[in-house]
């Protein structure tokens, strides 16, 4: 079918191109398929310009970034179509097929001169609009909010610095089961929010000047917004600033910007943006919400209360390694199925989350997780998995693990030399 | 005491007469290829390895492209799938790139300054068989318990740090393909400096060997910083120290900053030869001289300069003060001029020719035109503001495979057809050849083009799942990876065809050439002016 519509083009080409040496086939063919191809373009559902390009996004900067991106791709395109031009019009009348003599110019410091200087005003248009925008996004003064953002492998934590609120933020623990379980059972019941929600939104007022710090806790992460053209990496032991002030009220989704290891593309960010009142209502709630399970976390809980709470902690922060199903990778991750440490000494079990494994990529959940949240999760790997220990672990045994832990430590090392 | 040789009897040949040149053929079998010390030889070595290692990487390619083509984890793990990016990248520029410069230096820079072999032979054999060993010991790591590197090519600590003990292999691959790398530039810089043919100044030399010249300064330059780099990671790593770790008094920006000091020169590593390649394929089938030699010689050496004064723009999230940015913005900007110049140059070369478009001239034209795409989206990557929102998109994937695929491949790929003839002695298969341009350069937009709109949407790069919005277009890319990817086995069946046979190539092979290359017989004879030719008879560029 191909080589007869080439047989075909071939005997035409005498008329038009009256080539010397070789026809141009290739190129006939493949521009006949090409047009085939686009002309079946509108049946592949496009998404709209909008999703093609860089968001507008929601604060007055983001809004001066989108028109910078836009001057100089429209500056681009331009220069694109000078070139281009240039190159087709010569392409076109310059061939020798066209029976013309090569002209045998090579050199003139007059438009070199040209073309050396035209660019560079086209430039100096181009930076000083862009200086601009870059002393504005350097203006972190007369803040006034300031918030905390640490990346963790592989989460975000935030600490509302004035509020007395601070906490964990990552994928959605149902979705970061259920995408190790299986893409395809993962896409249909998430669908267009898979990878797009996190279980603690961070809630932040409208109209007023925010101030991000960054910082990360392992290895470097970075906070991006893309509506509010905020991307600024978060390195262990520096604090980056960033700063936004948002006009409208929605949910902004985000994400770690920055490879940051195995799970780098399941650490999504999402801001939701509220009225200050609303905040306000929000910021109390979640206090009051903190503080009660602070009060209640020591509390004394049956297995199946542990069970559940513990298989949702397991899914949002330890199956990113161990797995969903306990397997963990060989190789890489301990499995916790059938695992010495989660059928051996508890203790070892508690001290060993608390305080992590130096040398691997184990961390120490010590700060970042609650004695309560820590029990539940003991005590779900000791059940789960085919584990059956049957074993149940207390909030109140992890507070005592928690301040016999250099003791704990020790003893773990040696259980693992052993 | 030597003895003067003409009183032993031994008859003399007078200058440029031809000599019997049987006792001076190659070996025979496998020893010739491991102790050859002919710059033909190692050249075809350095091409042939370059050819199987952009197979090796262009397979990784694959696997990135089957992961991402759709939504949801369903071939590989993320940890190996981040360990595709980090291999294909150190493949593709370390063991693609490179050597076939490297192996496009030495077959041609001697014969194009009139000298009859590299000034350091046997430092040569050594430079590419150290290749083969540094890149078994890199691949090794694929095979090793804790898999091979995953931070990424760029080796970012403290990230990089975490790998399990494959590290220590690919650190230790990184030296040597750094050692590699600065003895052949030292050999290029000697070769070029001693060995010129008489008449043949420093303005009479082709473009190809003036950026292979500022090129090899390059790598002189920069290859220290990176191998100091990587020692720096390896204390770090296994004996203490803590250079890069906060904890420990470090900073994990300034590897950052040692590396792109390297890093950035080293893209135009990347890119000045092949500047070269298209300043010699150009004139020749637009059959008139190149136009502004003398600016071309000028603007590849201040890109050169300019490109150790840039390196931050690939830093401009890290948190550098506002002074810092905005002097790495306009000193990228300016980086525009004297590359706006040399495209300039190559239109202005073909405007008033007498154009055929023979394989050579398609890639040549195809990289000017898409070279100029990646420079653009260079351009607006440069505005700092911007970049904010770019930086770790596929917005950036998009533009440097722009510029490496259909920039620094396309070149390497035009000049394989451009000198095969002089190489084999016959003609490739020009058919097969345009049907091999026309297809690649479809697939290959198909492939880049749609990762400008999904990193403009958002996408950020090094992920090896999406959210659903983005699935259109990845699946579009990898359709043309795959297009792109096997197109590649027809430019190996031209190769191999025009290896063994074809129309027999004349001297000059193309009608518009100028050069000594073309004042040699094809193929060229194993042994290149031994006399050095008589410049005055012939153009030599």
């Amino acid at each position: 079918m191909m080589i007869d519509r080439h047989a075909h083009i071939g005997e035409s080409i005498p008329l038009t191109t009256p080539h010397p040496t070789r026809s141009t086939a290739p190129a006939r063919t493949l521009l006949r398929l090409l047009v085939t191809g686009f002309s079946l373009l509108p049946a592949f559902a496009i998404a709209s310009w909008d999703e093609l390009n860089m968001p507008v996004g929601v604060t007055d900067l983001s809004a001066e970034v989108h028109d910078l991106h836009m001057r100089i791709f429209y500056v681009c395109c331009v220069i694109g179509v000078l070139v281009f031009g240039v190159m087709i019009v010569s392409m076109f009348l310059h061939r020798k097929s066209r029976g013309v003599k090569p002209a045998t110019f090579h050199e003139s410091t007059k438009v070199e001169i040209v073309w050396t200087v035209v660019p560079l005003l086209i430039l100096v248009a181009m930076a000083v609009p862009a200086a601009k925008v870059l002393i504005k996004m350097e203006d972190f003064s007369d803040s006034e909010m300031s918030i905390k953002v640490t990346g963790y492998q592989w989460r975000w934590h935030y600490d509302y610095l004035d509020e007395d609120i601070a906490f964990y933020s990552a994928l959605d623990a149902e979705q970061n089961l259920a995408r190790q379980r299986g893409a395809d059972q993962a896409l249909e019941q998430f669908g267009d929010t898979y990878l797009r929600e996190v279980d603690n939104e961070l809630v932040v007022p409208t109209g007023v000047k925010i101030r991000f710090l960054n910082t990360a806790a392992d290895v470097i992460h970075s906070w991006w917004v893309p509506d509010l053209a905020l991307k600024k990496d978060a390195i262990p032991g520096f604090i980056n600033e960033n700063w936004a002030t948002i006009n409208e009220p929605g949910v902004y989704n985000g994400k770690c910007a920055e490879l940051c290891g195995r799970d780098h593309g399941f650490m999504p960010i999402v801001v939701r943006a509220v009225t200050p009142e609303e905040f306000k209502i929000w910021a109390d709630e979640k206090r009051a919400e903190t503080l009660a399970s602070l009060e209640s976390q020591h509390d004394p809980r049956d297995l199946p209360t542990l069970l559940a709470q513990g298989e949702s902690v397991y899914g949002a922060n330890c199956s990113t390694c161990h797995q969903a199903e306990g397997q963990g990778i060989p190789g890489m991750f301990p499995a916790i199925a059938g695992s010495d440490v989660a059928t051996g000494d508890i203790d070892v079990h508690v001290a060993m989350v608390l305080h992590g494994v130096d040398g691997t990529p184990m961390n120490a959940w010590s700060g970042a997780l609650t004695d309560a949240e820590i029990a539940a999760v003991v005590t779900y790997q000791r059940n789960a998995f085919g584990n059956d220990t049957g074993d149940s672990v207390q909030p109140l045994d992890v507070r005592a693990a928690r301040s016999t832990a250099l003791n704990a430590a020790t003893e773990f090392d040696m259980g693992v030399t052993q | 005491m030597s003895t003067d040789s003409s009183h032993d009897g031994v008859t003399h040949h007078a200058p440029g007469e031809h000599h019997d040149h049987d006792e001076h053929g190659p070996a025979y079998g496998m020893m010739r290829w491991i102790t050859t010390t002919n710059h033909k030889d190692i050249g075809s070595l350095y091409l042939w390895f370059s050819l199987i290692m952009f197979f090796i990487g262009g397979a990784m390619a694959l696997v990135i492209r089957a992961e991402l083509f759709q939504p949801g984890i369903q071939i590989v793990d993320p940890m190996f799938f981040n360990s595709m990016t980090t291999m294909h990248a150190l493949v593709m520029i370390f063991g693609v790139v490179m050597p076939a410069f490297v192996g496009l230096a030495n077959w041609m820079i001697p014969m194009m300054i009139g000298a009859p072999d590299m000034a350091l032979p046997r430092l040569n054999n050594w430079s590419f068989w150290i290749m083969p060993f540094a890149f078994a010991i890199l691949l090794s790591t694929l095979f090793m318990d804790s898999g091979g590197p995953a931070g990424g090519w760029t080796l970012y600590p403290p990230l990089s740090l975490q790998m399990g003990d494959s590290f220590a292999f690919v650190i230790f691959a990184i030296h040597f393909m750094g050692i590699s790398s600065v003895m052949g530039s030292i050999n290029i810089v000697a070769t070029i400096f001693n060995m010129r043919a008489p008449g043949v100044t420093f303005m009479k030399m082709p473009m190809f060997v003036w950026t292979w010249l500022i090129t090899a300064y390059l790598l002189i330059a920069t290859i220290p910083v990176l191998a100091g780099a990587v020692t720096m990671l390896l204390t770090d790593r296994y004996f203490g120290t803590s250079f890069f770790s906060a904890a420990g008094g470090g900073d994990p920006v300034m590897f950052q900053h040692i590396f792109w000091f390297f890093g950035h020169p080293e893209v135009y590593i990347l890119i000045l030869p092949a500047f070269g390649i298209i300043s010699s394929i150009i004139p020749t089938f637009a059959r008139k001289p190149l136009f502004g030699y003398d600016s071309m010689v000028y603007a590849t050496a201040s890109i050169a300069f300019l490109s150790f004064i840039v390196w931050a723009h690939h830093m401009f999230t890290t948190g550098m003060p506002l002074a810092g940015s905005l002097f790495f913005m306009m000193s990228t900007m300016l980086i525009s001029v004297p590359t706006g110049v040399k495209v300039f140059n190559w239109v202005a070369t073909m405007w008033r020719g007498a154009m055929t478009f023979e394989t050579p001239m398609l890639f040549a034209i195809g990289f000017v035109i898409m070279f100029t795409i990646g420079g653009l989206s260079g351009l607006m990557l440069a505005i700092t503001p911007a970049d904010i929102q770019y930086h770790d998109t596929y917005f950036v994937v998009a533009h440097f495979h722009y510029v490496l695929v259909p920039g620094a491949i396309y070149s390497i790929m035009a000049a394989t057809y451009y000198w095969i003839p002089k190489w084999t002695g016959n003609m490739y298969d020009e058919t097969l050849g345009k049907w091999h341009f026309w297809i690649s350069t479809v697939f290959v937009n198909v492939l880049f083009f749609p990762m400008h709109f999904v990193g403009l949407a958002g996408m950020n790069r090094r992920i090896p799942d999406y959210s659903l919005q983005f699935a259109d277009w990845n699946m579009v890319a990898s359709i043309g990876a795959f297009g792109f990817g096997f197109s590649q086995l027809l430019f190996v069946w031209i190769v191999i065809k025009c290896v063994r046979g074809g129309k027999k190539a004349t001297s000059e092979v193309w009608e518009g050439a100028r050069g000594l290359e073309w004042t040699v017989p094809s193929p060229a004879p194993y042994h290149t002016f031994e006399t050095a030719p008589d410049i005055s008879k012939y153009a030599v560029r």
